[in-house]
């Protein structure tokens, strides 16, 4: 049972934290009321980005990397592409005050025709034979472990043996956790979420908040792209390998009734039931159950969200003004 | 000395009114900025000229006659999508899960060609698929709406989370049914026989799907401006305190407007596995069901409009698909297009509802100042 | 008595496009110092009084506080100068504490501890009782006020304004919140609070203020004054409207309200123990405060409020009766009752704003017509008609509504609501920021129903055209009728009071 535990935790760890870093960056967008259901198109931004700034940093090296630059590259190529896809919602929706569902979804579309037509591109440049890019040097500094953790059996192995990305999302998550509840800038963004009239006239400056909390998620959830490519998938990137991951981080913020501290174990369990299916002894002869065993994180899911809005508590609705446009009223 | 930060120099008032004309027009300006900028991308992307750009475009769509059918095709069934999610929005009712209506749709007209293909004749077979997948599409959609009704259950979440459940039931029978065993995919149902494949009418293939969509948007239009329910769904979408005030039950027109919008996604899913690609994927609604969103809205949820967004649409991914087989870029690039004119369609609202105005207040506080 | 006024308005104007809110008002507020400003719904108070917590910027004049010249153009320069306002409606976050809700907005590192003992404190010096960590969905409404007080205090305001703060509490809410203001005025600080009631006034205030129509009154020291020199200044003169009033013809029991009581979603009652009958072929005004379950008194009789208790009766022209409790407009309209209602809410719920006229023509007889389609050409023609008659002024019969004036908005909606033919015809401030023309468009409109023997309760703020127009007035106060009188007869003082008295004595 612990060999099977220890074996099966790992897996579901680095299943779960794509899932952590877009349901943590869509937890800050929709506490500041809105609601980015662009979400995996930045999520494939930010891991082409990522893909692209290592790419040309490994060709113009050679193969013979600096392990601080083919880290740092990387993310800051993430970082700003998540960024101006940000900014891109938010102009749209704050300033132009357009509808956040058909822009959520037009930046989906673009998002990941984006990450593939430059994926494609690239597999192109590199001329390779199989449809996928691999960045071997710069994933081999991204998912590098602590040297001991191998040595110290099944605790080394579920809780040392994994990637720097994989605790900067669990140390992300507590810190957005930590923001929301003990200090007065998440105090200020819940409000502005929640009703953001009433935040405005306590003297928040709305836009701003909204801005910067949907700008902020944005390059989280980006960060779950680029761990997917450069730690979960060893440095390959091939077109559409990254799924149905962003639909499902935001399915998590739901899970987690919008904490991010939740959405730590929140997110395992969903890596966890993700992979379930694959533990679940479904014999040689009905492999067919596997798919059926696939759809448990979404059932929970929809129940969870069904049970939530029976027992309307209160704490755990989504924020009340989530989804729609704030301005002013003119005078 | 705050008071220059206090108040912008503009401010945005609501237009008074502009007419439909003007406001073609501007969402016409939008596009060919749109167009451009796709252009000027493209150039940079490939290297051709613009022209060439355009002109490959065009000739994706409409190059040859097959082409062109198969363009009118693909705008019928995301018109047919799109046109199903459209009473549900006028609703204010977002349902996302287009997708997975249709796909369930798909599944129960598959399930009938592959169970009841040697116990039926292929007159009644058909007639159980249209049925099917008709109901299974209803059901779909009338999940979400009676928790909405009964819980307010945001439905953005639970239709997109109806859409998963679909798909995980049809990769289940995908290899339940799979031929041959071991291949992971059904592959093309019923090849000898036919039976259950919808007739091809006037010998052609791809006519069926249009004339459904001819009917579909007729049926739509019809229904959304001159019957009772549709003229329900839309004092409901507008103001639900005034549909109480007339006595119009709001719960019963969630439900029943979600049993339509899923019913009609579930006839696409029908044409999607009977008409055209007699198989069934994870994969066959293809994303429309997320397009149709944008479809819809762009068109103002009117159905006739509807002809032209969704035309847009798929002209621009046709387009932007020949594009990538003539220069090897990847068939990707049509979304990224799509995404752009998307952009500009979506910015270009807020100058059609409001326009910006100097702002009074700002130069009377400066004179207080003084 | 040379003070330096906490706070001294000069000159201060505000319009509203051609609505003059307030005009030239010149007053001061005073540390130590209960002021009572008093004026009727719509005289400007609450509009004043937001220049002063920096909603509104004025258009002409200066303030000054403490003797110094300010600028208030925005809420946050309002706290910064010590004002601190509580509004009618709470601007309070419902999933956030007591205590995250009063120091929203602040700077500073977040620290809920200390900041709960500065509440404490606050509470313990003016004798509030604040659970600072209950959540606001959790509180009583009195609970939610004594949060926005105390909001207000944490931020050290010293000029305090509240904006009908009793009509939410009950009696012992209202005395242990009197108890609190005074305290507070004790302390020193300036406190003005809004209202219409006389025995608070006469209860609590040191001065009372009054505007009637935008303009500054007087003011007066309140234990030299009397409640019937107060309504009278209040009230003004009687104004002669010359507004057709023809005898009922054939008056006959029509409509009989007994014993209704409502409460809103959150407990509090609305309407206690009405009861009153309606004729056919006569006017019932309805005079009140607002806000003293006038809304809910008429969507009750039109089947869209839920009834705590009692009976609402429908009597036909051969004696039989209907209950209409329980049960929603469509199926009041199935039973063949021919009932109209023109509500308050013009645009949010009589009419829906964005459609065009024809269709919202249909709003009413889109159920007429086959099963399937509904009928366009009926409510186009009567699109047409009212247009005409109406004079109602609109580029097409296609425009949405929500593009016309508010006078001809409300033409389109009365017309509507008078073609049904109704036997009952229920209005709610018909002629509310309507120009002269419209009002009496309006007013010759409800004549002529009144003369075709409708049954008309006309709901109304303006007592001089309730004076006029109505054949019998019924006056609420609180939720409960404080006295139904003959309009020929009545004066306006007299209505005034009961306005202002909850339990008077009826005279039917």
């Amino acid at each position: 049972m612990l060999s099977f535990l220890s074996a099966f935790i790992p897996r579901a760890v680095v299943q779960g934290i794509p899932l952590l870093y877009g349901s943590t960056g869509e937890i800050m967008t929709q506490k500041s009321g809105n609601l980015n259901l662009g979400i995996p198109g930045v999520m494939y931004v930010g891991a082409i980005s990522g893909v692209i700034g290592s790419f040309f940093y490994e060709k113009s090296t050679g193969g013979n990397v600096n392990s601080f630059l083919a880290v740092l590259i990387p993310m800051l190529c993430c970082l700003i592409g998540s960024l101006l896809m940000g900014l891109l919602f938010c102009f749209l929706t704050v300033t132009l005050r357009a509808n956040q569902n058909v822009t959520g979804l037009a930046m989906t579309t673009f998002g990941v025709g984006f990450g593939n037509f430059f994926g494609g591109s690239l597999i192109k440049l590199s001329g390779a034979d199989v449809p996928s890019i691999a960045l071997s040097a710069t994933s081999a500094c991204f998912s590098k472990s602590l040297p001991f953790a191998s040595n110290l059996g099944g605790f080394g192995k579920v809780f040392l043996s994994y990637g720097f990305l994989t605790y900067l999302a669990i140390i992300i998550a507590f810190v957005c956790s930590y923001i929301l509840n003990k200090t007065r800038l998440g105090l200020h963004l819940r409000a502005v979420g929640e009703n953001p009239n009433t935040a405005d006239a306590a003297g928040i400056n709305v836009i701003k908040y909204k801005y910067v909390a949907t700008c902020a998620g944005c390059m989280i959830a980006g960060l779950g792209g680029l761990y997917y490519v450069m730690d979960y998938a060893c440095g390959v990137w091939s077109n559409d390998a990254f799924g149905d991951r962003g639909w499902l981080a935001i399915a998590l913020v739901i899970f987690t009734i919008w904490r991010p501290n939740i959405g730590i174990l929140a997110s395992f369990l969903f890596g966890g039931l993700y992979i379930l299916y694959l533990y679940i002894p479904t014999g040689m002869e009905h492999m067919e159950y596997q798919e059926l065993y696939k759809m448990i994180p979404y059932v929970v899911t929809l129940i969870v969200l069904v049970i939530t809005s029976m027992r309307s508590k209160r704490e755990n609705q989504p924020p009340q003004s989530l989804g729609l446009p704030y301005f002013r009223e003119e005078r | 000395m705050n008071e220059k930060k206090r108040e912008p120099l503009f401010h945005i008032v609501k237009r008074e009114a502009l007419s439909t004309k003007d406001a073609l027009v501007l969402r016409a300006v939008a596009i060919l900025l749109a167009l451009v900028l796709c252009g000027i991308i493209t150039m940079i992307t490939t290297g051709i000229s613009p022209i060439e750009v355009y002109k490959s475009i065009i000739l994706g769509a409409f190059g040859s006659t097959r082409k062109t059918w198969v363009t009118l095709q693909s705008i019928s069934i995301l018109l047919i999508i799109s046109l199903a999610l459209t009473p549900a929005f006028k609703m204010r009712f977002w349902n996302i899960g287009g997708e997975g209506q249709v796909l369930i749709g798909g599944l129960a007209s598959a399930a009938c060609m592959i169970t009841l293909s040697d116990k039926l004749p292929n007159a009644v077979v058909i007639i159980l698929m249209i049925i099917s997948s008709i109901l299974a599409g209803a059901i779909w959609g009338v999940i979400p709406a009676l928790f909405k009704a009964k819980w307010n259950t945001n439905e953005t979440l639970s239709t997109l989370m109806m859409n998963y459940i679909a798909t995980q039931l049809v990769a289940f029978y995908t290899i339940v049914w799979e031929v041959p065993k071991g291949s992971g995919k059904i592959g093309i149902i019923n090849q000898d026989s036919n039976v259950g494949w919808l007739p091809q009418i006037f010998g052609s293939k791809y006519l069926l799907s249009i004339v459904v969509a001819v009917i579909v948007t007729l049926f739509m239009y019809v229904y959304l401006n001159y019957s009772r329910h549709g003229y329900e769904v839309s004092v409901v979408g507008e103001s639900e305190r005034t549909a109480k005030y007339v006595g119009i039950k709001v719960e019963k027109v969630i439900i029943r407007t979600m049993i339509l919008s899923g019913s009609v996604c579930g006839l696409a899913g029908l044409l999607l596995v009977g008409g055209i690609n007699h198989t069934i994927t994870t994969t066959i609604a293809g994303g429309q069901g997320f397009t149709g969103v944008l479809v819809s809205w762009m068109a103002k949820f009117n159905p006739l409009s509807m002809i032209l967004s969704s035309f847009l649409i798929v002209f621009m991914g046709r387009g932007a698909s020949e594009i990538s087989t003539n220069f090897g870029l990847n068939q990707s690039f049509s979304d990224i297009l799509t995404g752009i004119i998307l952009f500009f369609i979506i910015g270009c609202e807020f100058f059609i509802t409001y326009k910006l105005k100097k702002n009074h207040s700002h130069t009377k506080v400066r004179k207080e100042e003084k | 008595m040379e003070r330096t006024a906490a706070v001294k308005l000069k000159n201060i104007t505000k319009t509203f496009g051609s609505v003059v809110a307030n005009e030239d008002i010149n007053m001061s507020i005073y540390n130590g110092e209960i002021l009572a400003l008093l004026g009727e719904n719509g005289s400007g108070k609450t509009t004043l009084m937001n220049m002063l917590s920096g909603i509104y910027y004025p258009d002409e004049g200066k303030i000054f506080i403490n003797g110094k010249e300010e600028l208030i153009a925005s809420p946050k320069d309002s706290f910064r100068l010590g004002i601190g306002m509580v509004h009618q409606h709470f601007k309070l976050i419902d999933v956030l504490s007591a205590t995250e809700n009063i120091i929203l907005g602040l700077e500073g590192k977040l620290n809920l501890k200390e900041a709960s003992i500065k509440i404490k404190e606050i509470c313990d010096k003016y004798g509030f009782d604040v659970d600072p960590d209950k959540k606001i969905y959790d509180m009583s409404v009195s609970e939610k006020q004594t949060v926005e007080i105390v909001k207000v205090l944490y931020r050290g305001a010293s000029i305090l304004i509240l904006d009908e703060p009793t009509a939410v509490l009950t009696p012992q809410e209202t005395e242990k919140l009197f108890n609190v203001l005074r305290n507070m005025r004790d302390d020193g600080k300036a406190i003005v609070i809004i209202t219409h009631k006389m025995h608070e006034v006469l209860s609590l205030s040191d001065r009372v203020a009054v505007l009637r129509k935008g303009k500054y009154v007087g003011d007066m020291i309140t234990k030299e004054t009397t409640v019937q020199q107060m309504t009278d200044m209040m009230v003004g003169h009687a104004v002669s409207l010359n507004i057709e009033r023809p005898e009922p013809v054939n008056p006959k029991k029509r409509l009989e309200v007994k014993n209704l009581t409502v409460r809103s979603e959150d407990g509090v009652i609305k309407l206690n123990n009405v009861s009153f009958s309606l004729n056919s072929g006569e006017i019932l005004g309805i005079a009140g405060i607002s806000g003293c379950g006038q809304k809910e008194l008429l969507e009750a009789i039109a089947g869209l409020q839920v009834v705590e208790n009692g009976s609402i009766e429908y009597i036909e022209d051969d004696g039989k009766r209907e209950q209409l409790l329980g049960k929603d407009p469509r199926k009041i309209a199935e039973m063949g009752v021919s009932l109209s209602f023109v509500p308050e809410d013009r645009l949010g719920m009589g009419l829906v704003a964005n459609m065009d006229l024809t269709n919202n023509m249909m709003l009413r007889s889109f159920r007429n017509g086959n099963k399937f389609f509904t009928d366009r050409k009926a409510p186009k023609a009567l699109a047409e008609s009212v247009v005409d008659h109406l004079k109602v002024v609109t580029p097409s019969i296609e425009t949405p509504v929500r593009r016309l004036s508010g006078g001809n908005v409300q033409k389109v909606l009365v017309g509507r609501e008078i073609a049904s033919a109704p036997t009952v015809l229920l209005t709610a401030y018909a002629v509310r920021g309507l120009d002269i023309n419209s009002s009496y468009t309006i007013y010759d409109l409800i004549n002529q129903q009144k003369k075709a023997g409708v049954a008309v309760i006309f709901v109304g703020e303006d007592l001089d055209v309730l004076l006029e127009l109505s054949d019998r007035i019924l006056v609420l106060c609180g939720g409960e009728v404080s006295g139904i009188v003959d309009g020929r007869k009545a004066d306006k003082n007299e209505v005034g009071l009961l306005m202002t008295k909850v339990g008077g004595t009826s005279n039917e």
